[in-house]
C-alpha cells in the first residue's frame, strides 16, 4: 500500500459504481484508493444471481454475479489500492483542492488527503416504516435485498408463506426465487394501477408461477404476536388513500418489502450537499460533480438506476470528472444549462450541463406512455420511442453542439406521436 | 446465619431498582425473575424516558407519586453517574397553548411549591424562545422545570441490572411465575415454569401483569388496565430538533404528547393515550391515526418539524393504569412477606430509585421489621459498553490497535463496531440471559436503530451472533422463541416435499 | 371450436399483447404483434414454454455457503420443479470456478447446470 498522502481520488464504495470509477481513474493515470465497508468487494450484484446484467456494457446477458467478477478481474489486473472492512466516517474540505477523509479500518484510523472524492456507496432499501405499514412489529418482515442476501448468499430460507409489497423488478424477482425454492407466494401487492417492473419479469416471475398480482392495493396493517400471521390489505384511490370497505386479509408468515431504493448519503448530507428531491440523490453537473467542489457521485448513490450498465457508465463519467478536476486544478467556471422537467418527466440526471462536452442524460417518466417522442425544444432535438415506463430509465446522448444551442435551460418532455 | 430469600417478579425498571437497592445488604439471596428473554421488555421499553421533576403530581390526590417522583428525580442524578447511563438533563417546558391554559399552568406551579420541586417558574414567550428556539412562537406561555431529564429507558434497566448482578443478584430470564405458595399465612415461594423457588419475601413488580401476580397471593383488589401510547422517532439526521423537553398542559388522563430529543440525538414524539380492554396486555400495535395525532400535537407546540419522510420508526408501549391512578405499593400481613408494586404508571420511571428505597426502608425494614445490614463491600459503579463512535480519534485508534474488531463497522447508520456487538453478547451472557436476541443487541448498542432500520446490518449482526454461539444462522431470534430469523436452510422446503 | 390464448411478448420493451387462435392444436391466427420476433416468441411459448432456471446450490468447505447457478440453456417449464428438486439435494465442494458444470445433463434434459459465482476453498 502506498503512503496515505499519495492518492488523488478517494472512491467510497466497492460496488459497480465505485469499481468502475476506480478502474477508469487508474486507466486515466490517476491514483485511486477505494474504501469498501463489507469484507468483500462487489456490492449488491454479488447477490443477484439472475441475468440481465451487462447487456450494453459487455454485450452479454450476464448474471449479477458474473458481471461482478468481470469487474473484479479488471480491478485486480490494474492493481488498485483498496481497503475492505473499512468505513468512511467523515471528511472535511480543507480547501478547494484538498479534502481530508477519516476512515475506520481494522488496522487503525486513517486520515487520507485527496483532491477528489467519488461517492458511490449505493442505496438503502425502503423499509416497512418508510411505507407507513402499521400494526404489530412482528418478526418475519424483511426488505427484498435482505431476503436476497439470506437466500442467495447465506443459503437460509426466510419463511414459507410470502406476501411481497411492491411489484418493481426486485419484488418480482424475489417472488420467483421464493416460488422456485418451494415457498408459497400468496400475492404481490402494488399501489399503482400497473406493475412497477419490466413486463418480461411480470411474465416470468408472476404468471409463470401463478402468483396473484393485486394492483391499486396497499398493505395497511400487519398482525402477528411473535411472527407475522397475516396482512390487512385495502384498495387505494388515485391519491393512494385506502378506500373504505375494500379491506381484505392474506394469511402469511413473511412480508417482503420491495418498495424501492433511496440513495444512501448521510455523509454528504451532513456536509449540506444539495439534494434533488426527485432523485433523492445529489444535484450534479455533467462531470457528475455534486454541489461540493471535487466531490463526485455515481451509481445508485446518485440516482436509482434500473440497469447496472448505467451505473458502470456513471462510474466512468465520475472518474473523468475527477480527472478534469485534478488536471485543471478544479472544474472550469461555465454557464451551466439547467435541465428542466417537462411533461411526464419525473427526474433527470445530471441536473446541469456544461456544454463543454457531449453529455449522457438519464431520465425517468411518471406514467407509462406508448408511441411518444422525447423532445428537447430549446435545442430542437426529438427522439421517437415505442414505449416508456417508470421502471425503465431513458438514456439520451446530447452532443456538445446541441447543448450549446441553449443559453439557459433545456427542457425535456414527452409528447404523443 | 441463614440468608433471607427475596424474589422480585419482573425485571423492568422498578424491579431492577429494587434489586439494586437490596443488593447493598448482606445475608440476602435476591432472585429477579423475568418472563421475557431479556430485561425491561414490558413497560419500561416503551416509556418516553422522561425523568419528571414532580410538579405534575398533586400531593393531595397522589401523595405517593408526588413524594417518590421528586425524590426519584434527585436520586437519578446520582444513579446515572454511578451506572454510566446515557442521559440528557435539558429541563422541561409545559406549554400553555392559549391564554386559558395559563390558569392550568399556574396550578402546576403551585404543586411545584408544595412538592418542593426546585427552580420551577412561569416564562413568557420571549424567554420561552430563548430556552427553546424551535418552540411555537404563537403560544401563551410556558412553565419551566429545569430538573427534568430524558433517559434511554432500556439502557437504564440494563445498567441497573448489570450492577445488581455484579453485586450478587441472580437474574432468571424466560422464567414465568404461575403460582405463589403460602403456608400459615406466610410466603413460602413461587411456582415457575422452571420449577419452584423458595422465598421469604416476594416483591411483585410485574408491570402489566402485577394484577395477575397479586391474585396469586390472594390479593384480589389490584386491577391494572393497559393504556397504549404510540410514538414516532425521527432519524438522527432529521432537523430541526428540539433542545428541551416540551409538552402541552396535562389532562387527568395523560401528561400529553411530548416532543424531545433522545440522548442518542433522535427527535421523539409521543405518547398517545388510548385505553385498551383489561386483557389486551400484549397489544402494542401502531396505527395511522396514532401517527397523525402525534404530528398534529407536535405541530402545536413546535415551530418546525422535520419532514415526515424522516420518521424512521413508529412503535407503541403500554402503561399499567390502576383504576384511580393511584399506585398500589403495599406490604401485607396476610400473606406475610408479600409486597405489591402495582399500577405504577407515570411517573414510574422517574420514581423508580425512590420506590426501591421506599420498599426497603418503609416496607421491608419498617412494616416487616426485617433487620438489614449493609454489605461492607458493595460495588456502586458500572461502566457501559464503549460508545466507539463518540470517542476522540486517539482513543478510537488505540482501541482498534488493541482489538481489530473495533475497526469493523457493522452498523453503518449508527457506526457500531463488531467489538461493541461482541461485548453486548458477552454482557447478556454475564447477567444470565438464556437466549441472545437481535433486540438485545439493539438496545445495548443502537445497531439496527438507524436510517436503514437493519435492512443492511441485521444479517451481519445475526452472523456475528450465530458464529459466537455456534448456532445456525437461521435460528438466531429477533426477540426469543418464535421469532427466528429464518425457517431453515434455503432448500428446507424443497427437501420436505415427497418426490 | 377454437381457443384464444393471450401472451405478453417479452422480447423487447414494447411488450405487445399478442392473441393466438388455436384450432385442433394448430395455430390458425396470430394478431397484435408488431414484428416477427413476437411470432417466434408465442410459437415457442405454445409449443413448449422454456425458461432458464436460476438458483443456488449448497457448498462444502467454501468461503460462501452457496454457489449461484444457472442452466446453460432454457429447460421446459414443466420440468422446472424436478430440476429444483435435483438442486435441493445437490452439494458441491469448493473450490468452484465460474462456468464450472455443477450438474451435467440435469434430469436428462441435455442441459447443464453451471456455476455463476466463484467459491474459494476455506479448509
Amino acid at each position: 500500500m502506498s503512503m496515505q498522502d499519495d492518492y488523488d481520488v478517494l472512491v467510497i464504495g466497492g460496488g459497480p459504481g465505485g469499481l468502475s470509477a476506480a478502474i477508469k481513474a487508474k486507466e486515466l493515470g490517476l491514483r485511486p484508493l477505494l474504501i469498501e465497508n463489507r469484507e468483500i468487494l462487489g456490492g449488491i450484484p454479488l447477490q443477484c444471481i439472475h441475468t440481465g446484467f451487462g447487456i450494453h456494457y459487455f454485450k452479454e446477458d450476464l448474471t449479477g454475479t458474473e458481471l461482478t467478477y468481470r469487474l473484479l478481474d479488471k480491478f485486480e489486473e490494474l492493481d488498485i489500492d483498496y481497503y475492505t472492512g473499512a468505513h468512511v466516517t467523515d471528511f472535511a474540505s480543507v480547501s478547494y483542492l484538498e479534502k481530508k477523509v477519516r476512515v475506520i479500518t481494522a488496522k487503525g484510523i486513517l486520515d487520507i488527503t485527496t483532491p477528489t472524492i467519488i461517492y458511490a456507496a449505493g442505496a438503502r432499501e425502503r423499509h416497512a416504516f418508510d411505507i407507513r405499514i402499521t400494526g404489530d412489529r412482528s418478526a418475519g418482515i424483511y426488505t427484498a435485498g435482505e431476503a436476497q442476501t439470506m437466500m442467495d448468499v447465506e443459503g437460509i430460507m426466510p419463511g414459507r408463506e410470502i406476501v411481497i409489497v411492491g411489484s418493481g423488478d426486485v419484488g418480482l424477482i424475489m417472488a420467483r426465487r421464493f416460488a422456485l425454492e418451494g415457498a408459497k407466494v400468496k400475492a404481490v401487492i402494488e399501489t399503482m394501477p400497473y406493475p412497477g417492473g419490466l413486463l418480461r419479469n411480470v411474465v416470468q416471475c408472476l404468471y409463470d408461477h401463478n402468483i396473484p398480482l393485486h394492483l391499486n392495493t396497499s398493505v395497511t396493517r400487519v398482525i402477528g404476536k411473535k411472527r407475522v400471521e397475516k396482512v390487512i390489505i385495502s384498495q387505494v384511490d388515485g391519491d393512494l388513500r385506502p378506500v373504505p370497505g375494500t379491506e381484505g386479509e392474506i394469511e402469511c408468515d413473511t412480508i417482503i418489502i420491495a418498495a424501492g431504493l433511496r440513495p444512501y448519503l448521510p455523509l454528504l448530507e451532513s456536509k449540506d450537499v444539495i439534494i434533488d428531491p426527485a432523485t433523492g440523490g445529489p444535484v450534479v453537473n455533467d462531470y457528475l460533480e455534486t454541489s461540493i467542489p471535487g466531490v463526485f457521485a455515481s451509481g445508485n448513490a446518485l440516482v436509482i438506476n434500473d440497469l447496472v450498465d448505467h451505473v458502470l457508465e456513471q462510474g466512468e463519467r465520475a472518474a473523468e470528472g475527477a480527472y478534469t478536476f485534478i488536471k485543471n486544478k478544479g472544474l472550469p467556471t461555465v454557464r451551466f444549462k439547467r435541465m428542466i422537467k417537462g411533461k411526464n418527466i419525473r427526474l433527470i440526471v445530471p441536473q446541469y450541463l456544461s456544454g463543454d462536452k457531449d453529455a449522457i442524460i438519464y431520465a425517468r417518466v411518471i406514467k407509462p406512455m406508448r408511441d411518444i417522442a422525447v423532445c428537447f425544444p430549446e435545442i430542437e432535438k426529438k427522439i421517437n420511442l415505442p414505449a416508456v415506463r417508470p421502471a425503465e430509465m431513458i438514456k439520451v446522448k446530447l452532443g456538445k453542439n446541441e447543448i450549446t444551442r441553449s443559453k439557459n435551460g433545456i427542457r425535456m418532455e414527452l409528447v404523443h406521436l | 446465619m441463614m440468608k433471607l430469600k427475596v424474589i422480585i417478579v419482573g425485571a423492568g425498571v422498578v424491579g431492577a431498582s429494587v434489586a439494586r437497592v437490596l443488593s447493598q445488604y448482606e445475608k440476602l439471596e435476591v432472585h429477579l425473575l423475568e418472563r421475557k428473554p431479556d430485561v425491561g421488555w414490558g413497560i419500561s421499553k416503551a416509556t418516553t424516558g422522561i425523568i419528571h421533576p414532580g410538579h405534575e403530581e398533586d400531593p393531595e390526590e397522589y401523595p405517593l407519586r408526588a413524594k417518590l417522583c421528586v425524590r426519584g428525580n434527585y436520586l437519578w442524578h446520582r444513579w446515572v453517574k454511578e451506572l454510566d447511563i446515557p442521559i440528557r438533563w435539558p429541563g422541561e417546558l409545559m406549554i400553555a397553548l392559549k391564554e386559558k391554559d395559563l390558569k392550568n399552568v399556574e396550578y402546576y406551579w403551585e404543586i411545584a411549591r408544595k412538592n418542593g420541586v426546585p427552580g420551577v417558574r412561569l416564562v413568557d414567550n420571549e424567554e420561552l424562545l430563548k430556552l427553546e428556539r424551535n418552540a411555537n412562537p404563537n403560544v401563551a406561555g410556558a412553565l419551566w422545570a429545569p430538573t427534568a431529564g430524558i433517559i434511554n429507558p432500556m439502557k437504564a434497566v440494563i445498567a441497573i441490572i448489570e450492577n445488581a448482578v455484579e453485586n450478587e443478584v441472580k437474574l432468571h430470564t424466560e422464567n414465568c411465575v404461575s403460582g405463589i405458595k403460602i403456608e400459615n399465612w406466610k410466603i413460602r415461594g413461587v411456582e415457575t415454569n422452571r420449577g419452584f423457588i423458595e422465598a421469604d419475601l416476594v416483591i411483585n413488580a410485574a408491570g402489566l401483569y402485577s394484577d395477575h401476580i397479586s391474585r396469586m397471593a390472594g390479593i384480589d383488589y389490584v386491577i391494572v388496565r393497559p393504556r397504549k401510547g404510540e410514538y414516532c422517532v425521527f432519524d438522527e439526521t432529521a432537523y430541526p430538533k428540539v433542545r428541551r423537553i416540551l409538552h402541552p398542559t396535562p389532562t387527568p388522563i395523560t401528561k400529553g404528547v411530548y416532543v424531545t430529543t433522545t440522548p442518542e440525538g433522535n427527535l421523539l414524539i409521543g405518547p398517545t393515550a388510548q385505553d385498551l380492554p383489561e386483557d389486551a396486555k400484549e397489544d402494542t400495535s401502531t396505527s395511522k391515526e396514532g401517527l397523525d395525532f402525534l404530528l398534529k400535537w407536535a405541530g402545536k407546540i413546535i415551530r418546525e418539524l422535520p419532514s415526515k419522510s424522516k420518521v424512521i420508526r413508529t412503535y407503541a408501549g403500554l402503561r399499567p393504569e390502576p383504576p384511580d391512578g393511584r399506585w398500589i405499593i403495599e406490604a401485607y400481613d396476610d400473606p406475610w412477606g408479600f409486597i405489591n408494586i402495582a399500577g405504577v404508571r407515570s411517573p414510574g420511571l422517574a420514581s423508580a430509585p425512590a420506590i426501591a428505597h421506599h420498599i426497603v426502608e418503609s416496607l421491608i425494614k419498617g412494616k416487616f421489621d426485617v433487620k438489614l445490614v449493609k454489605k461492607k463491600k458493595w460495588i456502586p459503579y458500572r461502566k457501559d459498553i464503549v460508545k466507539f463512535r463518540h470517542l476522540p480519534r486517539e482513543k478510537q485508534n488505540a482501541l482498534i490497535k488493541g482489538n481489530p474488531a473495533y475497526g469493523n463497522v457493522v452498523c453503518m447508520c449508527r457506526v457500531v463496531t463488531e467489538a461493541e456487538i461482541l461485548e453486548a453478547i458477552k454482557r447478556m451472557k454475564k447477567i444470565g440471559i438464556k437466549t441472545i436476541t437481535l433486540d438485545g443487541i439493539k438496545f445495548r448498542t443502537f445497531a439496527l436503530t438507524g436510517l436503514c432500520q437493519g435492512s443492511y446490518c441485521r444479517i451481519r449482526i445475526a452472523k456475528i451472533i450465530a458464529k459466537k454461539l455456534d448456532i445456525p444462522l437461521w435460528s438466531v431470534t429477533a426477540k426469543g422463541k418464535g421469532t427466528e430469523y429464518g425457517i431453515g436452510n434455503v432448500k428446507v422446503l424443497l427437501r420436505n416435499i415427497p418426490s | 371450436m377454437s381457443e384464444v390464448h393471450r401472451f405478453i411478448c417479452v422480447v423487447c420493451p414494447r411488450g405487445c399483447e399478442i392473441e393466438v387462435e388455436i384450432q385442433k392444436g394448430k395455430i390458425i391466427k396470430i394478431t397484435g404483434n408488431q414484428c416477427i420476433k413476437g411470432i417466434d416468441y408465442v410459437k415457442q411459448e405454445i409449443e413448449e414454454a422454456k425458461r432458464i432456471v436460476i438458483s443456488v446450490v449448497k457448498v462444502k468447505h467454501g468461503d460462501f455457503p452457496t454457489v449461484s447457478v444457472k442452466t446453460n440453456r432454457p429447460v421446459p417449464k414443466k420440468l422446472i420443479p424436478a430440476v429444483m428438486k435435483k438442486l435441493a439435494r445437490a452439494e458441491v465442494k469448493a473450490p468452484i470456478k465460474i462456468g464450472q458444470i455443477i450438474i451435467k445433463n440435469v434430469i436428462d434434459t441435455g442441459v447443464n447446470v453451471v456455476a455463476t459465482r466463484p467459491v474459494k476453498k476455506t479448509f
